[in-house]
């Protein structure tokens, strides 16, 4: 919201600079997120930082208060006038200007009361009002059509307040000599406070000045209330019917007979610019003007509209919610369907306008208007918030009655709106006001214990100071026996009763007693217990293994969609036995949870998998570099047809592709790409990172993945992921074009769980080891993890090493063989082992291969 | 024969004088006391002498052996003082040349933030409790003092799921009501823990805001657990996290599930407060949403908020991140560039 502090200023003191206020009303939650100055300069206060301002200040010397006497006509331009301006000088001015609100006053000779307006002197900086883009000129002396001009009357576009004009600006008599540097006149500064919730009351220049009366310790200025009622009563003029109390607890009018619509006078059309609202008419300026001023917005009838509706009869505004069917033309230009909960003003022959949000278009006031019946009405907050939302209709009204006015303000609103009516269109106000308050609000009382508030704040407050916060605050508070009797001012809704009441208050004193006078205690509350967040500890240890081996941690958008992880499976995955699947997390067949409102479409559903998050990072980063190797751990959400909220499980996924080693300038290492076994040292040296034993791999069948080049990891029976190159139709699908993609996706929260925390570790021994080769053929078709098995079993203790050193197919194995070498190592923990004992295991192995695999030695 | 010997020990002599390497070395000492060496065989062909001239011999001959191998010991260290020599003049490389590329491995730059203020807060008591991402519109919202079409809603732009009264969380508090009914044993016990997490808004996504983004969430509740409080232990937090000096304030504001509530700025730690790009030229960077419990969020939690209080606070890991590297986009986060990656 906008605050001038000019507006300011006329209900509250302010002694204090701008900058110093902004950021007291900062720190007491009325944040001001920026200051706009108008013509003065940005004020400098030690220890209160903003952005440096690149507002125009205007030069106190050469642009002042100007006053036009005359407005001659230009000799040979009918587009252009002569102002004789007086701006203290010893003789008139003679400016050239276009600006047409001058042409009704040309050739009248010398006016009886001067057109009061901003005169820059040459040399004198301005907004340049006839360039497309923001840019500042210097006036100079030049011709205008024959005529020598060399100063200027100014709009309030070349002045740096509005963009919006008629011309030049045109003020009230502002009580000040021609010639007064302009700064004194219109120097102002717009507050731009961001208003939380809780703030309803501030939605207004007197809620603002409140809160700055408190803050400074200030009266408050209140703006007059009555009105001059000289009419007939408005007895028997109109009639109120509330059907819904709950939901419009109190309607106020008030009417003006005989008056005339037309232009609001200067000061009011100024401020509602400032405040970025369009003059129309008096009548509908003041409905602003009040909102704006006060908080409580307004809506004006043509009273005889309304008469004519109802048969020449007494009018009877009735409050309702819709008939089925019912529409309504608002001002809007739009033909609004009402829907059950919308609350209507109404009367006997249909809907005059949506309550508190926004008018009708046929009873509104037009330039022919004589008699004003003015609303000021209440309405339920949650509701009108709802209503905005469903109809999609923001005002100014729908806004302040959403966050929640008080009822107290409509008898304030209906008054002092009529009044200012009066005063700028003439007319008669009618005696009296309609009321209807079927349901009184009471002010809220809350009973608060001294000591409670050195309970939550952990300060001591004295009684005197919190009873001087209160009444600033215009709280009614007294104490007794050490308990504080507090009832809130009538139109602060924000004070709820009991302990929510308690803590109201307490935030009340807090916040203005200052957080700044807060000091730090350490808590001095007993310590809860601690306990081991294994989970997380596991995961970052898993984080940490991942890094070691080279990988780099990705986080991505948790949201995607069906589709995109359809292209992942290019066939659906293998049927596999109930069993398994009950008991297998990375065979979910949930559904997803879908977004009813997705931001964009391919953002639209929580995903079921990490595999399609890694290869968009991988697509994402192919076109910087090659080599790339990744690894994510996050949530994944499966829905249940059985229960409300879904399952979430954490996934590990991995993804590795291009070169196996970074190549530099010495290209002394070969940067073949990587493979399978890459990959598969990853998982390996995951799982020993981790402690997990017992792993075993199997052939895979996941969908995503080449069938052949693709394995399962089992750990103690349970399968917990699957790994390997990406399948070649997915990689189309996707339009990898590099070389291959290599991916897993893992049950995280299966794995922790098999981490063996309590490893043993081995002892060292020193005896000499006993070193030996071993080559075999065999069939194609023996898995080396088999191969590897029946030897450790034939080897036995003694067996301390085996490692695989090479797999060789062709001349002279022969076709559909293979040969494994593998290098032994044999030792025994206590003693020096002898050659006959290395021969007699060594043989074992060898017809133990060939019995159970029928490996032969390689010749 | 003794000429002979005389004969080779000169000729050894002269030829060590010329030997300038240890592979030269080698050679004199393969030639002439190898086992195939001249003074060997001389030694060994003492038996064609005749007797009485054998102990002469063999006592020159040793003499000879003896001279020849403390020569030899006396050029080796010349021969390698000279080849260190060589070598530490010869053996110079371009140290300008870049490295040799390893390629490591390295965490998210969230991830590092998180581990920090796991650390920090850790040390502090607060433990870490994690609850899950999607949530009820009940806890969300609801039981954290936010009621249906209440205008506080307003302040949370909310991804709906298809299933009513089911949301993405909007941030970690709905945490606070899992925390205290999982951990209070019905508000009979103190709670200290932090909740970090993935939350999402209704947000278009630009350089300055995003719709997935990670929260941490601080909660402590006690018997005596003050504002003050609240104030000491961000401010320790603070101190730990931007430096010793760090200083901060706090601003009221409002959240529905705290009351007091409170903005909690730390002095710009880039311009030390003299206001900067980073701090928006105010001298001051918001760190934190924090209060005080608010009282029918405890007693949704399971405690009497006449005997129990609480603080809770909520901070931004990303934002914290962005602002200790100067980084000015914040889908750099969830992006994975690895150019971006890399430097963390």
């Amino acid at each position: 919201m906008l605050v001038p502090l000019s507006w300011l200023k006329e209900f509250v003191e302010i002694d204090i600079p701008p900058e110093l206020l902004a950021e007291r009303l900062t720190l007491a939650g009325l944040e001001v997120g920026s200051l706009t100055y108008i013509g003065i300069p940005q004020g400098k206060v030690e220890g209160v930082r903003f952005p440096k301002s690149d507002h125009l200040v205007w030069d106190r010397e050469k642009i002042v208060l100007g006053a036009i006497r005359e407005v001659k006509p230009h000799p040979d331009a009918d587009r252009l006038v002569l102002a004789m301006v007086d701006y203290g000088g010893t003789e008139l001015e003679q400016t050239v200007t276009g600006a047409p609100n001058l042409f009704e006053y040309r050739g009248k000779g010398p006016l009886e009361k001067p057109l009061w307006t901003a005169f820059a002197k040459e040399g004198a900086e301005v907004w340049d009002g006839h360039s497309e883009t923001l840019q500042r000129m210097i006036l100079k002396e030049k011709k205008l059509r024959g005529i020598p001009n060399r100063c200027m009357v100014c709009s309030e576009k070349e002045l740096g307040i509005y963009e919006d004009h008629e011309g030049i600006i045109l003020l009230d008599d502002p009580g000040k000599p021609a010639g007064t540097p302009l700064q004194d006149v219109l120097g102002d500064v717009l507050f731009n406070i961001e208003l939380t919730p809780n703030l309803a009351r501030c939605y207004s220049i007197l809620g603002v000045a409140r809160e700055v009366a408190a803050l400074l310790g200030k009266p408050v200025r209140y703006p007059s209330f009555e009105m001059v009622a000289e009419g007939s009563t408005i007895e028997g003029e109109v009639a109120i019917e509330i059907q819904e109390p709950e939901l419009n607890p109190r309607f106020t009018l008030t009417l003006l007979r005989n008056t005339k619509i037309q232009p609001a006078p200067r000061w009011m059309q100024y401020r509602l610019r400032l405040v970025g609202q369009r003059p129309i008419n008096n009548i509908v300026d003041v409905t602003n003007y009040i909102t704006f001023e006060i908080g409580q917005p307004l809506h004006a009838f043509d009273y005889d509209k309304l008469k004519a509706r109802a048969g020449k009869k007494t009018p009877t505004i009735i409050t309702r919610l819709p008939k089925p069917g019912e529409t309504l033309d608002t001002l809007d230009e739009k033909t609004r369907e009402l829907e059950p909960h919308n609350i209507l003003v109404c009367d006997t022959q249909g809907v005059l306008s949506l309550g508190g949000v926004i008018g009708g278009a046929e009873t509104e006031i037009s330039d022919s208007t004589t008699n004003v019946l003015l609303e000021a009405a209440n309405w339920n907050f949650i509701n009108i918030r709802r209503t905005m939302q469903s109809q999609k209709v923001n005002t100014d009204a729908g806004l302040r009655f959403s966050r929640g006015v008080h009822p107290s303000q409509s008898i304030l609103g209906v008054k002092r709106g009529i009044e200012l009516m009066r005063q700028t269109g003439g007319g008669s106000i009618a005696q009296g006001v309609i009321d209807q308050y079927p349901r009184p609000v009471q002010p809220a009382q809350v009973d608060l214990p001294i000591k409670e508030i050195k309970r939550l704040l952990g300060i001591e407050i004295s009684i005197e100071q919190i009873l001087d916060i209160l009444w600033w605050l215009e709280f009614k508070a007294e104490v007794k026996n050490d308990v504080l009797h507090v009832i809130a001012p009538e139109y602060r809704m924000d004070i709820g009763s009991g302990v929510v009441g308690r803590a109201d208050l307490i935030e009340e004193i807090a916040r203005i007693y200052g957080y700044d006078r807060m000091y730090d205690t350490i808590i001095a509350d007993e310590m809860p217990p601690q306990w081991a967040n294994t989970a997380l500890e596991r995961e970052e240890r898993a984080r940490d293994v991942l890094v070691a081996l080279g990988l780099r941690e990705t986080i991505s958008y948790r949201l995607t969609t069906p589709e995109r992880e359809a292209a992942l499976t290019p066939q659906p995955p293998l049927p596999r036995g109930e069993e398994e699947r009950d008991h297998d997390r990375l065979w979910d067949a949930g559904s997803y949870v879908e977004l009813a409102n997705p931001l964009t479409p391919d953002r639209a559903a929580m995903r079921h998998t990490l595999l399609g998050s890694l290869i968009d990072n991988a697509l994402t980063n192919q076109r910087t570099v090659t080599r790339q190797q990744l690894f994510e751990i996050g949530q994944v959400y499966f829905k249940r047809e059985d229960a409300k909220l879904p399952d979430e499980y954490r996934r590990l996924g991995l993804l590795i592709t291009g070169a196996r080693r970074a190549t530099g300038w010495t290209q002394d290492e070969p940067d073949a790409p990587v493979d399978f076994f890459d990959l598969k040292a990853m998982v390996e040296g995951l799982l020993n990172g981790l402690h997990i034993q017992n792993a075993q791999y199997r052939r895979s069948s996941h969908p995503s993945l080449h069938p052949g080049r693709s394995a399962s990891v089992f750990v103690n029976g349970q399968h917990l992921g699957d790994f390997g190159e990406l399948h070649p139709v997915v990689a189309r699908q996707i339009e990898w074009e590099s070389a291959p993609l290599y991916v897993g996706e893992f049950d995280l929260d299966g794995l922790l769980a098999d981490v063996n925390a309590n490893y043993p570790v081995k002892a060292l021994t020193n005896t000499p080891p006993v070193l030996q080769d071993i080559a075999l053929v065999m069939n194609d078709e023996v898995e080396a993890a088999r191969v590897e098995a029946v030897i450790r079993k034939a080897g036995g203790d003694l067996l301390k090493g085996l490692t695989l050193f090479d797999v060789y197919r062709g001349d002279p194995i022969p076709e559909g063989h293979k040969s494994l070498a593998y290098s032994l190592v044999y030792r025994a923990d206590d003693r020096t082992l002898t050659d006959k004992e290395v021969a007699t295991v060594h043989q074992k192995i060898v017809k133990t291969v060939e019995r159970e695999l029928g490996a032969k030695l390689r010749a | 024969m003794l000429q002979e010997l005389e004969t080779i020990y000169k000729e050894a002599l002269e030829a060590i004088a010329s030997v300038r390497d240890s592979e030269a070395l080698r050679a004199w000492e393969r030639t002439y006391l190898g086992e195939k060496g001249s003074v060997y065989g001389m030694l060994r062909s003492i038996g064609k002498l005749p007797k009485e001239e054998r102990a002469d011999f063999g006592k020159r001959a040793n003499e000879v052996k003896e001279a020849l191998l403390a020569a030899m010991t006396e050029r080796e260290k010349l021969v390698s003082a000279a080849e260190l020599a060589r070598d530490l003049e010869e053996g110079q490389i371009d140290v300008t040349l870049p490295g040799r590329p390893h390629p490591t491995g390295g965490l998210h730059p969230s991830t590092h933030t998180l581990r920090e203020l796991y650390r920090i807060w850790g040390d502090m008591g607060f433990q870490v409790y994690r609850s899950r991402d999607v949530e009820d519109d009940e806890t969300n919202f609801t039981l954290l003092n936010i009621p249906e079409h209440h205008p506080a809603r307003d302040m949370w732009d909310t991804f709906h799921t298809t299933t009513p009264g089911v949301i993405l969380r909007t941030h970690t508090s709905p945490g606070q009501i899992h925390a205290m009914r999982e951990l209070g044993d019905e508000g009979n016990e103190p709670i200290r823990v932090i909740l970090p997490g993935m939350c999402y808004r209704y947000e278009q996504v630009t350089a300055r805001s995003e719709m997935q983004f990670h929260q941490l969430e601080g909660l402590a509740v006690g018997r005596n657990i003050r504002m003050s409080d609240l104030r000491g232990t961000i401010t320790e937090f603070a101190r730990r996290f931007y430096g010793p000096k760090a200083k901060i304030r706090f601003r009221s504001s409002y959240f529905p599930f705290t009351e007091p509530s409170v903005e909690v700025d730390v002095e710009c730690f880039l311009c030390g407060g003299e206001g900067c790009r980073v701090c928006k030229y105010s001298g001051w960077i918001e760190i934190a949403g924090a209060g005080m419990v608010h009282p029918t969020v405890l007693q949704n939690g399971g405690y009497d908020p006449t005997q129990w209080s609480g603080f809770a606070f909520g901070m931004g890991p990303e934002r914290m991140t962005m602002n200790k590297h100067d980084i000015r986009d914040i889908r750099y986060f969830w992006n994975n560039d690895l150019r971006f990656l890399e430097q963390f």
